[in-house]
């Protein structure tokens, strides 16, 4: 025994062994980009200093200088670059969250329309989705802005509806709400009109199951939370007015406005992404196996609980995360706003900011950041949703 | 056309951070001589300071300031690559060294020369904000604007006087900013806002490219200073000091009466000063690294500062524009040039 172990070969060198090698490479390859990183940093700097180019962050203190059409915080001239950011920001994450909302609205409806029984239904969504699907974004843009809104008449020939909703050429003007003291009773009442409905449904959900017994959940969750704040409303006395829009001199004053940049922006998204969220719903729900269907009808199940019990809770599976997708996408499709003139944080902040400062590596590594931790938050929310309604497998 | 442009400006970055040695002393001028020619960047489209035509032929006297760069370096005005460029790209563009040289009706200011790392090499056109408005709404200066709607250039010094003479006369506006100016133009005309305002030369180039000049009249208040002049990158003073010479040489030929036509006459004069400037007399191409006869070259294949002005802004073109403060010194302008010794 002792002879035979004597005889065993020489210990191999370290670098024949698998596990040491391969830490060898990993160690390399860390080297080697760190050493990129570091080359491509300091060639920056060594350019910048070369050139003269002041660099750093210290320009987002400085005064601005210049306006914006469409601020949704306080902002003026005499605000800083760092301003200028969060109202760009602002912009972007307006058109956006509005489109992610309005674009899955529109492409559920379109997506159950294409699997219509009638058939002119089914055609038109299909029409809708060829069409919108196959079009350039940034073409759609331009038809919004430059052949549908720009057709609207001058200020002074303003289609009204009531004397409260203007269209023109400068945009959609809505009576804006003015709240006065005692609103925040309405409020108070509807929050807690919500915490009520979400009570009721729970409780309604243990007594169906425990019992087989439904509860018209819907309309009294609707007398709920119309009824309460209502009714808070006027026993406050009505503590809400209403600033109409007026032209004065050259335009609209008062009231709320919605520039047409921002509405062929959002148009334009809306429809675009609409018509590939069609599709995922189509797929999704084509996912599900017919006999499920058939089980359902089988059971006794009417066709709208069928859909509502059986196939969607099934396709969500299979919707959510090209679903994902088009949320990024949409996002990200929004910088396309640079070229009508809205002010999102490309034009307005990568742009604008960029050329009046001369921070170009700043001004693009900021706005980067900004869409990668966009897009990752939304990810992030979308496959904690997507985990929550995945199957769960035993 | 956006994302090409969004692009080229993360291209420009990304350059900015990767060029291992994009400028040095000298470089410029061994980098446009290996190339065999200069890459000059101009407007994306502006009658009189730079245009391409239908076979893409680009004129202007932007492009002029390039062409005379060109013959002295080469002694061939045509060995020139153009880019147009938004407002938004040009100095971008310069930093980077995407082009040699910037001419690009581009405002003169203490931030470009300093922070932005830019040299600014003369001044091609003295000009001044304005605005640009429709007859039909009966105003007759800017002091009316109150609560207009604004159409103006994205990143221009245009854009912050804009917001400053309104700020400083406690009035009220809307500013609408487009990258090109085309768009601001086509905004106007479509009445998307009620006043374009830009430099006074671009709004009279931008008023014969709309479907009816007549209507728009441009306001006689000037709202700011804008020294027009083409920019160079800090940090390579050769090649400041052959752009910087080529303008100045082009407005003391106009002095001495010197012209495209005459030129060669003119190498025959007594006169020491044109003698010296066409090289007949002492060596002051050698200082600059050029052909002794570099400025008779540029003279003849380009012309003077007079006829430069002339032949794209001027009498000689549908512009119509006054010499004004771009005349000569010596007629009451502020063209003024040191000498050639």
């Amino acid at each position: 025994m002792t002879e035979h172990t004597a005889s065993l070969p020489p210990k191999p060198p370290f670098w024949n062994n698998p596990q040491i090698r391969a830490l060898i490479f990993q160690a390399l390859a860390l080297i080697a980009t760190v050493a990129f990183g570091w080359t491509i940093f300091d060639n920056t700097q060594d350019n910048l200093h070369r050139l003269g180019i002041a660099s750093g962050f210290g320009f987002l203190s400085s005064p601005s200088g210049f306006d914006i059409i469409q601020t949704l915080i306080p902002y003026s001239a005499t605000s800083s670059y760092g301003q200028v950011f969060w109202v760009a920001l602002l912009n972007t994450l307006l058109v956006s969250a509005l489109g992610v909302v309005l674009a899955t609205l529109l492409g559920f409806i379109i997506g159950v329309a294409r699997l219509s029984k009638n058939w002119l239904i089914a055609k038109l969504a299909l029409v809708y989705i060829e069409t919108f699907r196959n079009i350039p974004l940034l073409l759609q843009i331009f038809f919004w802005y430059f052949a549908v809104l720009r057709a609207a008449p001058a200020p002074r020939q303003s289609l009204s509806l009531g004397d409260a909703f203007f269209l023109n050429i400068r945009g959609l003007y809505l009576p804006a709400p003015q709240f006065q003291p005692g609103f925040g009773w309405v409020l108070a009442v509807l929050g807690s009109a919500v915490v009520l409905v979400l009570v009721l449904a729970r409780w309604a959900r243990q007594r169906q199951m425990a019992t087989g017994q439904p509860f018209p959940v819907l309309r009294t969750a609707l007398a709920l939370l119309l009824g309460l704040p209502l009714a808070a409303f006027w026993l406050t006395g009505s503590p809400l007015h209403w600033e109409y829009p007026e032209l004065r001199g050259f335009n609209f004053q008062g009231g709320l406005a919605v520039i047409p940049e921002m509405a062929s922006l959002l148009l334009a998204l809306t429809i675009y992404t609409a018509a590939f969220i069609a599709e995922i719903v189509r797929a999704g729900i084509q996912a599900v196996s017919h006999g499920q269907t058939e089980a359902s009808f089988s059971l006794g199940l009417s066709s709208h609980l069928t859909l509502r019990l059986i196939i969607l809770p099934q396709a969500l599976r299979v919707i959510i995360p090209p679903l994902t997708n088009q949320y990024l996408n949409l996002t990200k499709n929004s910088s396309l706003a640079a070229a009508i003139g809205y002010p999102d944080l490309v034009a307005a902040f990568a742009g604008t900011t960029l050329n009046q400062t001369g921070q170009a590596i700043e001004c693009i590594a900021i706005t980067m950041a900004v869409y990668l931790t966009i897009s990752l938050l939304i990810s992030l929310g979308m496959n904690w949703y997507n985990q929550h309604v995945a199957l769960v497998e035993r | 056309m956006n994302t090409a442009k969004s692009l080229t400006i993360s291209l420009i970055a990304a350059s900015l951070l990767a060029s291992a040695s994009a400028v040095q002393a000298g470089a410029t001028l061994d980098a446009v001589r290996k190339n065999g020619f200069i890459k000059c960047g101009v407007s994306d489209g502006l009658p009189g300071f730079s245009y391409a035509d239908e076979k893409g032929n680009y004129s202007g006297i932007d492009v002029d300031v390039c062409r005379a760069v060109a013959a002295a370096v080469f002694g061939d005005a045509k060995k020139l690559k153009f880019t147009p460029l938004t407002a938004k790209e040009r100095l971008t563009a310069l930093q980077s060294g995407e082009i040699d040289v910037l001419s690009r009706n581009t405002t003169w200011t203490s931030s470009r020369d300093s922070a932005q790392g830019l040299n600014f090499t003369g001044v091609t056109y003295y000009d001044g904000q304005g605005f640009l408005i429709n007859k039909k709404l009966g105003v007759k200066s800017a002091k009316e604007l109150d609560g207009a709607t604004v159409c103006v250039q994205a990143g221009t010094t245009t854009e912050l006087n804009l917001s400053d003479y309104f700020r400083a006369n406690k009035m009220k506006f809307t500013p609408i900013s487009y990258d090109k100016s085309d768009e601001s133009a086509k905004a106007l005309e479509a009445g998307r806002c009620d006043v374009l305002t830009s430099d006074q030369s671009q709004l009279y180039a931008q008023r014969i490219k709309l479907a009816q000049p007549d209507q728009y009249v441009v306001l006689p208040d000037v709202i700011s200073k804008e020294p027009l002049g083409p920019v160079v990158r800090h940090g390579d003073d050769d090649w400041f000091d052959i752009v910087k010479w080529t303008l100045f040489a082009m407005v003391d030929a106009e002095e001495l009466g010197i012209d495209s036509k005459n030129v060669e006459e003119m190498k025959k004069s007594t006169n020491p000063d044109i003698k010296r400037m066409l090289g007949v007399e002492g060596d002051k191409g050698k200082d600059f690294g050029l052909a002794n006869d570099w400025i008779a070259v540029v003279i003849k294949q380009v012309g003077n500062y007079g006829e430069i002005f002339e032949r794209n802004v001027g009498k000689g073109s549908p512009l119509k524009i006054e010499r004004g403060l771009n005349a000569l010194w010596t007629q009451g302008g502020l063209q003024y040039a040191p000498p050639v010794r």
